[in-house]
């Protein structure tokens, strides 16, 4: 296998045994960017000289020996939303075509500590607005599983990386599932920790009660170290819980008897692609199979769930977004004046989709409103969530289809936003709780694009959960499969 | 009809805390532009804000001292509207639930005493500074002072004229300036008010038609700007004419309020809680820590001043503006219990040295021109009497130049008084001697050369001569015949 | 109709976003579509429920206060649209 198809736990241990050089993994990274870009399309900028730089000096540590992260001199991506000082970051947004940051987030940062390399930022949809990466202002990019179809969103460019061998794992951001559905379109793992987990200072904020950072990578032992390196509390992210992280990688023995696995009705209702159905089911009936216990629940106010995100989260998004105004930093259109600079440089420099979600918060956030919708919304938040609560009393996990289909063709559901929102059904209700949620391969459709399962866990269970996800993963063989990019 | 006037007052004060509200930028005045700025305080992507514990820590303080009720769980919330010195299109404030509420002050004394009730005390943030030039079709934004901690003081409208107004606003701020949760200054901004002003027919219990009068820029503006606009409303009223909701600009220079130049977009701020930061819960533990650390307030002390030292209320009302004036003024008492005495040369020389030199722009004055104990000494070596009140005088500039004690000064030059009996009648038998035709003059009628006399004792003497002692002897032997 | 033309207007303006007439017309049949949708939320009683402000229990995250950033301006400046010194160049500001 060449070095760019390998996973971090698998090129770590070589690394540190100095079989290979990560200015050897990194050239074999670059190499394989060369090859698919074109068709892929994953990124929007490339750091080659000082991936390489950074490889080096990666190299320099690794010699000197000691102890070390095992994401020393490791090529990972990072989705265009996370601030990295002195490179271009746009968030796919015009209205951030050419900002360079003076400042490092702290993901970015305790990556950097760790001595990884950074490969480069890759596509998303603007503002993470969207569940297929389309609203990106600047390029397309495709599933590298089927480049007629989306790789998800809206941490596409992210998932495609990885899926395509682009980079050896990723970070993205997820606020109603923008991890985990694009993880389940590429058949890679994706993971969305609680709320709280990792910071989110230096990440663009697009909803903030639900924006979480998270790993996506080629399997969960990966994810695992990936979510390890930037956990923690940070104090300049007041909303950042002080929970000890616990060693997420050692604990995945590949054991699941006894675990209570419950199954929400609500999630298995008809209208999903019967493939999905059949492959969750049949992934279930394994797990069942290698000891895990399976339990009925219910999550009765799912229905509500996409109503209330498209509420809340579009409401913080009006507020958040306020800030890109054309006079510190960005795009600024021509104005005779303030107010027209305003209007225009907005206008402009926002895509359909934003102005679409703007709007929406704007309007549940005004006056006359805000009662009957903001408030609303976040009383029957506070319903989903018990409803969390109350199933996790009968059960340690939660199962369900990621998405109700496998990943749809480019174009197919940019007319109505409203069918774009409901695709985020299963997702949507793990933000709202703030719950720890993961994706990962369980099988594929009659057309061979990967199915995704999702497994939830309680506050700060990420331990469970990948244990668990690690075991059934280590029970098949869906992980092991690529992408055929001729 | 008759018509009477309803007030409210809004205040923002600017925290004497050392960093901004939500970062750790400096909040020190008069820096060059952008200077004391951040990626938080200037709103870039991905930035979050951290509450600053101090200023917490302030607002319960400020309203302890208003007598407000602490809310035990409060929260933050976002302010939204777009300006060029509001970086993130919104500003931190607090809206449904602020920190204090309820409180009052008290203005007036004695009969005249009133509470002005306070609706809330909140925290919030400053925006920036927009410099419009003259020239040109652009402005300047420098946001150094975004993300200063401000406390916002609503009061209810419960003030019926301006001189109540400028009577609270002075209270507030003695007692701000006694906290040291602010400094106070209207003229640089540290303490700003805008004033809600109506009127209504006499006896009627509905509120009329309110107007906001903003830029305002001194207790005095404050005043005049209240008195225009009452005269304004009540003219207009009398005209059958409407009165509009709106906001005024105080003219300074016109002496008038005038209308802001039409408002394009109605304001929806579009209130609701941060969701970057936690709620805030104060415990009672809490509170109890900052209630012991306050110190004695203005109108309490002033209270005490009239009762404690007999002084009469001005005195009283001027030494207890200041607390390090208080402070000083009680640290002579202790020394010397003359406390008439020690206000006097306060509240004359001490104060007008302080204004020359400008050392009342502090907020606490570290270095006194005269020590209190200095001064009591002073005060003590008149009393008694080592020195005359006018030899103190030059004591006293003596003791500003060189910083020496009193004792010492006299001593070296020797001005120590003269109460020696004797040697003073030997002085005024001289002067009688020496000038025959006033005292035929003195008694013949004319009082009025008796200061002749007592200056030439004065002059024999080289000022020492206890004038007491002076005017008793003078008095006998020019009398006696 | 849970939003008008009219409605759309004045919240496009409060967003600071100048729709053309096509968008104007396409936002209001949209927004009204998902307005519709959030209608089953009316549905729902929530008489007694609290509103979920955060969704992990916490409260009280401080900083002491101290100064501990230093100038930068510069780097603060370097994305400026357009400046003049180490001020902001805006368009002007009619007070």
């Amino acid at each position: 296998m060449s070095l760019h198809e390998l996973t971090i736990h698998e090129l770590a241990a070589r690394l540190k045994q100095r079989e290979i050089s990560s200015v050897d993994v990194t050239q074999s990274i670059f190499a394989r960017i060369e090859a698919t870009e074109e068709r892929i399309g994953s990124y929007i900028t490339l750091c080659q000289e000082s991936a390489l730089a950074e490889a080096r000096r990666a190299d320099e540590r690794l010699k000197a020996g000691g102890r070390s992260s095992p994401l020393l001199g490791i090529p990972i991506a990072l989705k265009d939303i996370f601030i990295t000082k002195g490179i271009r970051t746009t968030c796919s947004s015009k209205i951030l075509d050419n900002f360079v940051p003076p400042y490092d987030g702290m993901a970015v940062a305790k990556l950097k500590n760790a001595g990884a390399v950074i490969v480069g930022k890759t596509n998303m949809d603007e503002f993470a607005m969207g569940s297929s990466t389309e609203n990106s202002a600047f390029s397309v990019t495709r599933n590298p599983w089927n480049v007629e179809r989306v790789p998800g969103g809206s941490s596409g460019g992210s998932a495609a990386a990885v899926a395509a061998d682009q980079c050896i794992a990723a970070l993205g951001t997820d606020t109603g599932g923008s991890i985990r559905q694009p993880a389940a379109c590429c058949g890679i793992v994706g993971l969305k920790p609680t709320y709280g987990r990792v910071s989110r200072f230096g990440v663009i904020a697009f909803a903030s009660s639900l924006d979480q950072v998270g790993p996506m990578a080629k399997d969960t032992a990966d994810c695992a170290l990936l979510l390890e390196a930037v956990a923690g509390h940070d104090p300049a992210d007041s909303t950042s819980v002080p929970a000890p992280v616990a060693a997420y990688a050692t604990n995945l023995d590949g054991k699941m008897t006894g675990v209570k696995l419950g199954l929400p009705k609500e999630y298995f209702i008809s209208g999903m692609q019967p493939e999905v159905e059949q492959a969750v089911k049949a992934a279930v009936r394994q797990m069942e199979q290698n000891g895990a216990e399976i339990i009925d629940v219910s999550l009765p106010h799912t229905e509500y769930a996409v109503a209330v995100y498209y509420i809340i989260a579009t409401a913080e998004a009006s507020s958040n977004l306020a800030r890109y105004d054309g006079m510190k930093y960005g795009y600024r259109a021509r104005g005779k004046d303030l107010a027209e600079t305003y209007f225009r440089t907005r206008q402009e420099g926002f895509g359909p989709e934003v102005k679409r979600r703007i709007m929406l918060g704007t309007y549940a956030l005004s006056a006359g409103y805000y009662d009957a919708y903001y408030v609303k919304a976040q009383k029957v938040r506070a319903l989903i969530k018990k409803d969390f609560d109350e199933a996790f009393k009968k059960c340690d996990l939660i199962v369900t289809p990621t998405s109700p289909t496998t990943a749809f063709k480019i174009g197919e559901k940019t007319a109505d936003p409203l069918q774009m929102y409901l695709s985020d059904i299963f997702t949507i209700s793990v933000n709202l709780a703030g719950l720890p949620g993961l994706s990962l391969p369980c099988g594929f459709d009659n057309e061979g694009m990967p199915i995704g399962m999702q497994i939830i866990g309680k506050h700060f269970d990420e331990a469970r959960m990948l244990k668990i996800a690690h075991a059934y993963e280590s029970a098949t063989e869906w992980h092991k499969t690529k992408p055929k990019l001729s | 009809m008759n018509y009477e006037p309803v007030i409210g007052l809004e205040v923002h004060a600017q925290m004497l805390t050392a960093s901004k509200i939500f970062c750790g930028c400096a909040t020190r005045f008069g820096d060059a532009p952008n200077d004391n700025t951040c990626p938080v305080c200037m709103g870039f992507p991905g930035v979050l804000p951290v509450l600053n514990k101090r200023v917490v820590e302030f607002a319960i303080r400020l309203g302890l001292a208003t007598h407000c009720e602490i809310s035990r769980r409060s929260r933050f919330a976002r302010k939204n509207y777009f300006y060029p010195d509001l970086p993130k299109g919104y500003q931190i404030s607090q809206y449904e639930l602020p920190v204090c509420e309820h409180g009052y002050l008290e203005i007036g004394a004695g009969e005249g005493k009133k509470k002005i009730r306070l609706t809330r005390i909140h925290m919030e943030e400053d925006a920036g500074k927009n410099i419009h030039e003259a020239r040109g079709d652009y402005s300047l934004v420098d946001l150094n002072r975004t993300g200063v901690p401000l406390l916002e003081i609503v009061s209810e409208p419960d003030i019926r004229s301006s001189a109540e107004a400028g009577n609270y606003l002075r209270n507030l701020r003695a007692i701000v300036q006694y906290l040291e949760v602010c400094d106070g200054n209207m003229e640089e901004g540290s303490f700003r008010c805008d004033a809600n002003v109506s009127v209504r027919p006499v006896g009627a219990q509905e509120l009329g038609t309110k107007v906001e009068i903003k830029n305002l820029n001194s207790f005095k503006a404050v005043e005049k700007a209240i008195d225009s606009e009452i005269e304004r409303q009540i003219h207009t009223l009398s005209e059958g004419g409407k009165l509009v909701q709106e906001t005024r600009l105080w003219d300074a220079e016109r002496e008038v309020t005038r209308s802001m130049r039409s408002k394009e977009f109605a304001h929806d701020y579009r209130y609701f809680p941060d969701p970057d930061l936690l709620p805030l819960v104060v415990d009672d533990k809490w509170i109890a820590e900052i209630e012991s650390s306050l110190p004695e307030l203005p109108a309490a002390r002033e209270q005490r001043f009239v009762n404690q030292y007999g002084l009469p209320r001005y005195d009283a009302e001027v030494l207890t503006g200041r607390r390090d004036v208080a402070d000083y003024f009680e640290t002579a008492v202790k020394l010397h219990g003359n406390p008439k005495a020690i206000s006097n040369w306060v509240m004359g020389d001490l104060f007008r040295v302080i204004k020359e030199r400008k050392l009342d722009e502090a907020l606490r004055i570290r270095e006194w021109p005269v020590p209190a104990e200095h001064l009591a000494a002073m005060i003590k070596m008149i009393d008694e009497g080592k020195i005359s009140g006018k030899i103190a005088k030059s004591v006293f500039s003596e003791m500003l130049a060189s910083g020496a004690a009193p004792e010492t000064i006299v001593r070296e030059k020797g001005l120590e008084q003269v109460s020696d009996t004797a040697s003073i009648e030997a002085a005024v038998d001289q002067v009688i001697a020496g000038n025959p035709k006033v005292v035929a003059d003195y008694r013949g009628g004319n009082e009025k050369s008796f200061g002749f006399f007592v200056g030439q004792v004065m002059k024999a003497t080289q000022g020492k001569a206890s004038p007491q002692i002076v005017n008793e002897i003078l008095r006998r032997k020019l009398a006696a015949q | 109709m849970k939003i008008t033309r009219e409605e759309v207007k004045r919240v496009a303006l409060l967003a600071r976003l100048q729709l053309s007439e096509e968008e104007e017309s396409r936002l209001t049949e949209q927004l009204d579509n998902i307005l519709q949708y959030m209608e089953k939320l009316g549905r729902l009683d929530t008489t007694n429920v609290e509103p979920l402000a955060h969704a992990v229990d916490i409260v009280n995250a401080f900083r002491e206060d101290r100064v501990t950033n230093e100038p930068q301006p510069e780097s603060l400046l370097a994305n400026a649209p357009d400046r003049e010194n180490t001020f902001f160049k805006v368009p002007k500001i009619i007070e």
